[in-house]
């Protein structure tokens, strides 16, 4: 069990590397999917097998699909690669490697100190999640609750608002000859830069 | 008998009969078409026809694979591979009977629901990197329709958990010991089904590869055995959702007089045998009404379903 | 919803009507004996070609697979030399056969005519002209034309009557 553990863990380390490290967007995105499926298996060898399923079922099933999708709607082409290439240059890495460095050095400090790591505790299953989330911390799900509700509220009212200035935009596009629709679609490596 | 062995044994067991039940299901999908459209379907190789999937098997591995010079490769490849890879692994957690089920973990429905969000990405990134509009059309109504109806899906199936009081399927099987969770639970075995008809991209839901509006929508740009993964993918989707029918709502193994194996068998196949009568009977509707059908219809219902077993299960248990 | 179900039972109510298929290579389906199918040349009750090489059925081919050369014989009398139809290119519209003075080019109820080879689906004359009379059995042209022979014009040999005159408006 602990050496699943370490190699989800490592799979998870270096796939988000990848992530950074990526040019193309969807791939980096894939890596960053693979980064959270390692997750989920650390959190199914410590114990927390509820955890994991709720890891791939939000994150890796949902949430990554939902940036994919926006990714591929945005039809970001070479012109994005060479974006990337300039924002990766080694200088912007200097501030981040130092904090890396620095929550490298705690973790070992503290590895050493407490000498192996803890071993597993006992599997938590759907029943204690449960029981934990609507009995200490009801409100904090409530909270949440509500969080996500105007989340949605707002995200309604973006998009009723988006529908009635639909003719504007049409007719905007119908004076200047552009196919509005067109570019969405349209998945050619090169997208024109001034539409861009 | 030593138990990894026999868990081995097992493993390939259910590997072997489902990936031929899925090829052999292109047969029998294609027979029982023929039959209620008064055709015959393939009836010339071998015995009933039943050689016509040797011979497109044959066909389909001496097809040029073909990648096109547009494509993302890396992904392009991967892409079919996703959607067979997690079907599978899925089948893992199913119980067929007390004896035949890989792993029997206390998640089993939130790792299918895992598996099958995974199964998106399949799709989506099939249609993203083939680099083709219709392929990417395709891939946008496969991510928006699996996303939505998997929320339904899994509320549906909130109901099965409730009532058992467990995710694991070989639990929720026993609970249905003397009533079939299909009768308290009929509300909910409806969405379940057109939720299941929806992820696995069957008609009247193809609309991701709707032919008659977007060539072969995810697929357009696949030829040869990568084609052929993302069919038997599909078909696996069919297998996997009809044995879960039957595992959530009619009592899996459990009946009369016959062994269990022979009970999910027949009960599975009765399953598959409607997804076929909906193919041959159901058109396909618009893309828009699918989305406002699911998220004002399915989503309602779902939660009303949800509120009032667990209202029940609460009183019953007072 | 009440619909859905409708219709589904009613596709399940198909399982037991009879089947259309018809099991090609096992059973035959009926042609009618006008079919249009495979295009001969037929022969008069005397065994002679019916054809005269007039032109008119490759003038009339809409896709122009029909193509003869006209040749006459020591008589004087027109047949042709060669005569070529090229089936990869025919329609089976019948027009040929409605433009044909004499009957000679008539389609018949074959249509098994596939080939692996399509230069096998160009037919020649020989390929073309049959030992028979086809759908007229006892229609003869030149005996309803008249013929000239050596020293005589048509309607001058004996017992014969005289050419019906084309420009007369009486019959």
């Amino acid at each position: 069990m602990e050496a699943i553990f370490y190699i989800a863990a490592i799979v998870a380390v270096l796939a988000t590397v990848l992530t950074v490290t990526r040019l193309n967007p969807v791939h980096a995105l894939l890596y960053l999917t693979v980064s959270l499926l390692a997750v989920a298996v650390v959190f199914y060898t410590l114990g927390a097998p509820f955890m994991a399923a709720l890891e791939v079922v939000i994150y890796a099933g949902a949430i990554m699909v939902l940036f994919v999708f926006v990714v591929m709607l945005l039809n970001l082409g070479r012109h994005t690669v060479d974006l990337e290439r300039s924002w990766l240059s080694p200088g912007a890495f200097v501030g981040p490697a130092i904090l890396a460095a620095i929550l490298v050095g705690e973790v070992s400090y503290l590895l050493a100190r407490s000498g192996t790591l803890t071993p597993p505790v006992a599997e938590v299953g759907p029943h204690q999640v449960a029981l934990a989330l609507y009995g200490p911390y009801l409100l904090g799900v409530e909270l949440a609750s509500f969080l996500l509700l105007g989340a949605l509220v707002g995200a309604y009212h973006v998009g009723s608002r988006r529908a009635q200035g639909r003719t504007t935009v049409g007719s905007r596009s119908d004076r200047t000859g552009l196919a509005s629709g067109g570019d969405l679609v349209r998945t050619g490596a090169d997208r024109p830069s001034g539409a861009a | 008998m030593n138990p990894v062995l026999l868990k081995i044994i097992v493993l390939l067991g259910i590997l072997i009969v489902v990936l031929t039940l899925a090829s052999g299901l292109i047969w029998l999908e294609r027979r029982l078409l023929a039959l209620w459209q008064d055709r015959y379907g393939p009836n010339r190789v071998g015995p009933f026809g039943l050689l016509q999937v040797l011979a497109d098997m044959i066909k389909i591995f001496f097809k040029e694979d073909w990648i096109p010079p547009f494509a993302d490769k890396p992904v392009f490849v991967l892409a079919p591979a996703i959607i067979v890879i997690t079907v599978l692994l899925t089948f893992a957690v199913v119980p067929f009977t007390p004896l035949v089920q890989i792993a029997d973990t206390n998640i089993a429905l939130l790792f299918f629901l895992g598996m099958s969000s995974l199964g998106v990405y399949s799709v989506v990134l099939g249609g993203w990197a083939s680099n083709n509009k219709y392929s990417l059309l395709g891939g946008m109504r496969a991510a928006s329709q699996m996303l939505s109806y998997e929320v339904f899906m899994g509320l549906a199936m909130m109901g099965t958990v409730m009532l058992a009081g467990s995710f694991s399927m070989r639990a929720i099987v026993e609970a249905q010991r003397h009533m079939w969770f299909v009768v308290p639970q009929f509300l909910g075995f409806v969405l379940f089904l057109i939720a299941g008809i929806a992820e696995t991209r069957r008609l009247p839901f193809d609309l991701p590869e709707a032919e008659s509006e977007l060539v072969a929508g995810f697929h357009s740009e696949y030829s040869g055995m990568k084609f052929g993964m993302f069919f038997v993918g599909e078909y696996l989707g069919v297998i996997l959702i009809s044995v879960l029918l039957s595992v959530l709502y009619f009592g899996g193994w459990q009946g009369p007089f016959l062994p269990p194996i022979v009970w999910i068998v027949l009960k599975t196949l009765f399953f598959i045998c409607f997804f076929i009568l909906l193919r041959a009977a159901m058109p396909r509707p618009r893309f828009d009404q699918l989305m406002s059908w699911g998220w004002k219809w399915m989503l309602p219902l779902s939660l009303l379903n949800l509120a009032v077993t667990g209202a029940v299960v609460l009183a019953m248990r007072r | 919803m009440w619909s859905i179900l409708q219709s589904l039972w009613l596709v399940l109510l198909h399982m037991f009507q009879p089947r259309f298929t018809v099991q090609y290579p096992d059973e035959k389906p009926y042609l009618a004996p006008r079919y249009r199918g495979r295009i001969v040349l037929s022969r008069d009750p005397d065994g002679e070609e019916r054809c005269v090489a007039c032109y008119l059925c490759a003038v009339a081919c809409p896709v122009d697979c029909i193509s003869l050369q006209a040749t006459e014989d020591p008589h004087g009398r027109r047949y042709p030399d060669w005569f070529r139809i090229n089936f990869s290119r025919c329609i089976f519209c019948g027009l040929c056969e409605e433009a044909c003075p004499t009957y000679a080019i008539q389609l018949t109820p074959d249509i098994e005519m596939g080939e692996y080879n399509r230069q096998n689906l160009v037919y020649e004359k020989e390929n073309l002209l049959i030992n028979g009379t086809g759908k007229y059995p006892d229609y003869s042209f030149w005996r309803v034309a008249g013929v000239r022979i050596k020293d005589k014009d048509k309607g001058q040999a004996e017992n014969e009557a005289p050419p019906a005159d084309l420009h007369a408006l009486t019959p």
